[in-house]
């Protein structure tokens, strides 16, 4: 790997950290050299014996140095750019998608503009648009997807709703694939799930509150894993949050079928009963499951049936989580503990510490073809050092975003992020 | 009623929210001093002053008639101030409101409130922004426990005891905050429960509650000591719970010859208000002998003069802290 003149700007070398490269299979001691935005040089035993005498030097203490955290869906509304950028970095997040139901609805060029845009000049998080697959995210007319493509859209989405129609869902899958563009999906059947407030099952009954059925997500996958092979399109499941849900993919994967699907946190390290006496945070879509779900989640990332782990994360003011446990809002936070819950996979044994990265780094990058999620020349120096070991606790007074809506709230984690550089700049240091 | 060995300061909890949790010793105690308050309301001219000076508001965010009259009775008789603050339901539809409306009643200090909402677990929400004791009236589907308690009391002093009775509730129990308390106190207190209803009407698993689920109404009432017969909305038929009134009269409506099923002293009992010829003919309702729906009114006043006056002695326990 050589010198590279044509970056200008302050070297910067990253020196003794065990670094991880889930790409690349890398798990070595060694170091980072970037200059300006750049990553110039890398690999395992650089820098051991000497240091370039213009870098600054960063002692990474033999902690986890690896490609930033890539988050592929997240909410934006409810807070601005700087809290969620702020919120992003603190959890070792470097580059995230958004999702389109924000206010503009993400249905026009201009507005995926606006929101990369905006981003940029908050110098935080890189942030990706979603475009919308319908009008208004209503379900009815397609959204203008080769325009929405082409000012810069990642991928189509509809966000917490599932195309109802299964006709427009065709179309949709079919019309996207002419722009090699993937539909991701959020599968649960609305006229099974209207009205519900958590899972389906002996907890809702003893609270007292509607329930939402497994069976509603399963349907909406088993349809769309019909509609993606009459169409050929691409498609992708948003947080899968069930058995029967893990297995329809796996299945389908085995059958040849292009599919591809990603979790949440919450769905691998909390079952319903986080619930509890109606705690609100709690309240999710999909809905927190019941054991035998979440312990499927972890086998499905374990055996590769589910491809990816994104946060989820949906800032939600305590106007609108402050109510009866059915009149609150769902969504929880997830960027800040992204990592660190996925580190869980890792302490309890169920991944290898690269395996658990490539989910939230290297896989949602290929999966919307990011230029991140790995380490490279030439790429840009968004990297994130973390200590595996180190525990703390997920208090709401630790959180960066405005909101406190952490469904982790009190749980005691292990691994915690310790610098996020982003282009070259260190934005977060604890 | 002084030599009563009645201590309300071992009732542990600073709240009445629901049956769930309580022990049985906790209930009993409930039972066993609004029993004494049966007689105490059935001779006139008594006027009790336990409750001097002490302020009881029922808040109720859905129209009811009796189980507001029975607390502020239960108040009254008691010799507390009992203020009803009607809350419109229209102007009442978001939480903020109903925390907004607790902490405004809050800084008028009373001593207990009385609430009933149309929403799940609201009145835990309410009780966790206000410093006096809270007594749920009813949430959405989840607990209505001191209406759990009057049916006990009323089978307990019909029938001796509770343990090792077999009782059934039939009806509408997926929507029913009755059904759920009647469960836990029943079964915390030893009696077996059954559940009759079409599987629409049923909760997803609700045989984990410990009861026997049962679709036929004849081989549920079997050998039963205990009928309760739920309040059946009929809106319900138009979400698609049951085709219509006619036909679920056919099959859960309780008529003199589903009832010969059960034992031949079972009690009937029903919450109210009734449908006279929806979920239960008129004249096995109104059945001297065996129907103790009157009753159950009755002892409503006693059980909330016992659940006031416990929750308000622990008031002064928290204050002397």
């Amino acid at each position: 790997m050589s010198q590279d003149r044509l970056h200008p700007g302050i070297k910067i070398a990253y020196v003794n950290a065990r670094l991880l490269d889930p790409a690349t299979g890398l798990d070595a001691l060694g170091g980072v050299l970037t200059e300006g935005e750049t990553i110039i040089e890398f690999g395992a035993g650089l820098f051991r014996d000497s240091v370039p005498e213009d870098a600054k030097v960063i002692d990474c203490q033999g902690k986890c140095l690896c490609p930033g955290v890539v988050d592929m869906r997240m909410h934006m509304s409810g807070e601005n750019v700087n809290t969620t950028g702020a919120a992003a970095v603190a959890g070792g997040v470097t580059t995230a998608v958004c999702l389109p139901g924000i206010k503009p609805v993400i249905d026009d060029p201009s507005v995926v503009e606006f929101i990369a845009r905006t981003a940029r000049k908050a110098g935080l998080v890189k942030v990706y648009p979603y475009g919308a697959i319908t009008k208004g995210l209503e379900g009815n007319e397609l959204a203008e997807m080769g325009m929405l493509a082409r000012s810069g859209a990642v991928a189509f989405t509809d966000g917490l709703r599932s195309v109802a129609n299964a006709r427009t869902m065709a179309q949709a899958l079919s019309y996207a694939a002419t722009f090699g563009l993937m539909i991701v999906e959020h599968a649960e059947e609305p006229s099974l799930s209207e009205g519900g407030a958590m899972n389906e099952g002996e907890t809702a009954t003893r609270l007292g509150l509607p329930g939402i059925p497994r069976e509603a997500e399963a349907i909406i996958i088993e349809r769309d894993l019909n509609l993606a092979k009459m169409t050929g399109g691409r498609l992708h499941f948003a947080h899968v949050s069930t058995a029967q849900s893990v297995e329809l993919i796996r299945r389908a994967k085995d059958a040849g079928i292009t599919v591809t699907c990603d979790t949440a946190p919450p769905y691998f390290a909390l079952n319903e009963t986080a619930v509890g006496d109606y705690r609100t945070f709690a309240k999710l879509s999909p809905p927190l499951r019941c054991e035998a779900d979440r312990e499927a989640i972890v086998q499905g990332l374990r055996d590769g049936a589910i491809d990816a782990i994104a946060s989820d994360h949906s800032p939600k003011s305590e106007d609108l989580k402050r109510l009866p446990f059915a009149d609150a809002a769902t969504g929880g936070l997830g960027l800040e503990t992204l990592l660190a819950v996925t580190l869980e996979l890792v302490h309890n044994g169920h991944l290898g510490l690269l395996e658990a990265l490539g989910l939230i780094t290297q896989h949602p990058a290929e999966l919307l073809g990011l230029p991140a999620g790995r380490l490279k020349v030439g790429a840009a120096a968004d990297l994130v050092l973390f200590d595996l070991d180190v525990g703390w606790q997920v208090k709401e007074e630790l959180l960066h975003s405005k909101a406190k809506n952490t469904p982790f709230d009190g749980r005691p984690l292990q691994g915690r992020v310790l610098r996020t550089v982003i282009d070259g700049r260190t934005v977060f240091e604890l | 009623m002084n030599e009563m060995p009645f201590d309300p300061s071992q009732f542990p909890l600073p709240h009445l929210l629901g049956i769930e949790g309580l022990s049985p010793v906790d209930i009993s105690l409930l039972l066993d001093r609004a029993d004494e308050y049966v007689g105490v309301n059935r001779t006139r001219g008594q006027m009790l002053d336990t409750l001097a000076a002490r302020t009881v508001m029922n808040l109720f965010f859905e129209a009811s008639t009796r189980t507001r009259t029975s607390f502020e009775l239960a108040g009254k008789r008691l010799g507390a101030e009992v203020i009803n603050m009607s809350v419109s339901t229209s102007s009442i539809k978001k939480g903020e409101t109903l925390i907004d409306t607790a902490m405004t009643l809050n800084a008028m200090h009373p001593d207990v409130l009385v609430v009933r909402h149309g929403s799940s677990g609201a009145v835990k929400l309410l009780s966790e922004k206000v410093n006096c004791a809270v007594i749920n009236a009813g949430d959405g589907s989840h607990e209505h426990p001191t209406q759990a308690l009057l049916d006990a009391l009323t089978i307990r002093r019909r029938k001796g005891r509770l343990d090792g009775l077999q009782v059934a509730i039939c009806g509408d129990i997926r929507h029913s905050r009755v059904a759920r308390s009647n469960i836990h106190l029943l079964n915390t207190m030893g009696a077996r429960v059954r559940l009759i209803a079409p599987k629409t009407l049923l909760p997803a698993e609700v045989e984990r509650l410990g009861v026997e689920v049962f679709h036929d109404m004849k081989a549920g009432l079997k050998d039963c000591d205990i009928v309760m017969m739920l309040r059946l909305q009929t809106e319900r038929m138009a979400s698609g719970f049951f085709p219509s009134v006619r036909e679920y009269y056919h099959f859960y409506g309780l008529d003199y010859a589903k009832l010969e099923a059960a034992k031949p002293d079972a009690l009937i009992m029903h919450p109210g208000p009734m449908n006279r010829g929806v979920e239960i003919a008129s004249d096995v309702a109104d059945d001297i002998g065996r129907s103790a729906i009157r009753e159950q009114v009755e002892m409503g006043v006693a059980v909330r003069m016992a659940c006031l006056e416990v929750l308000c002695s622990n008031l002064d326990r928290e204050d002397a802290r």
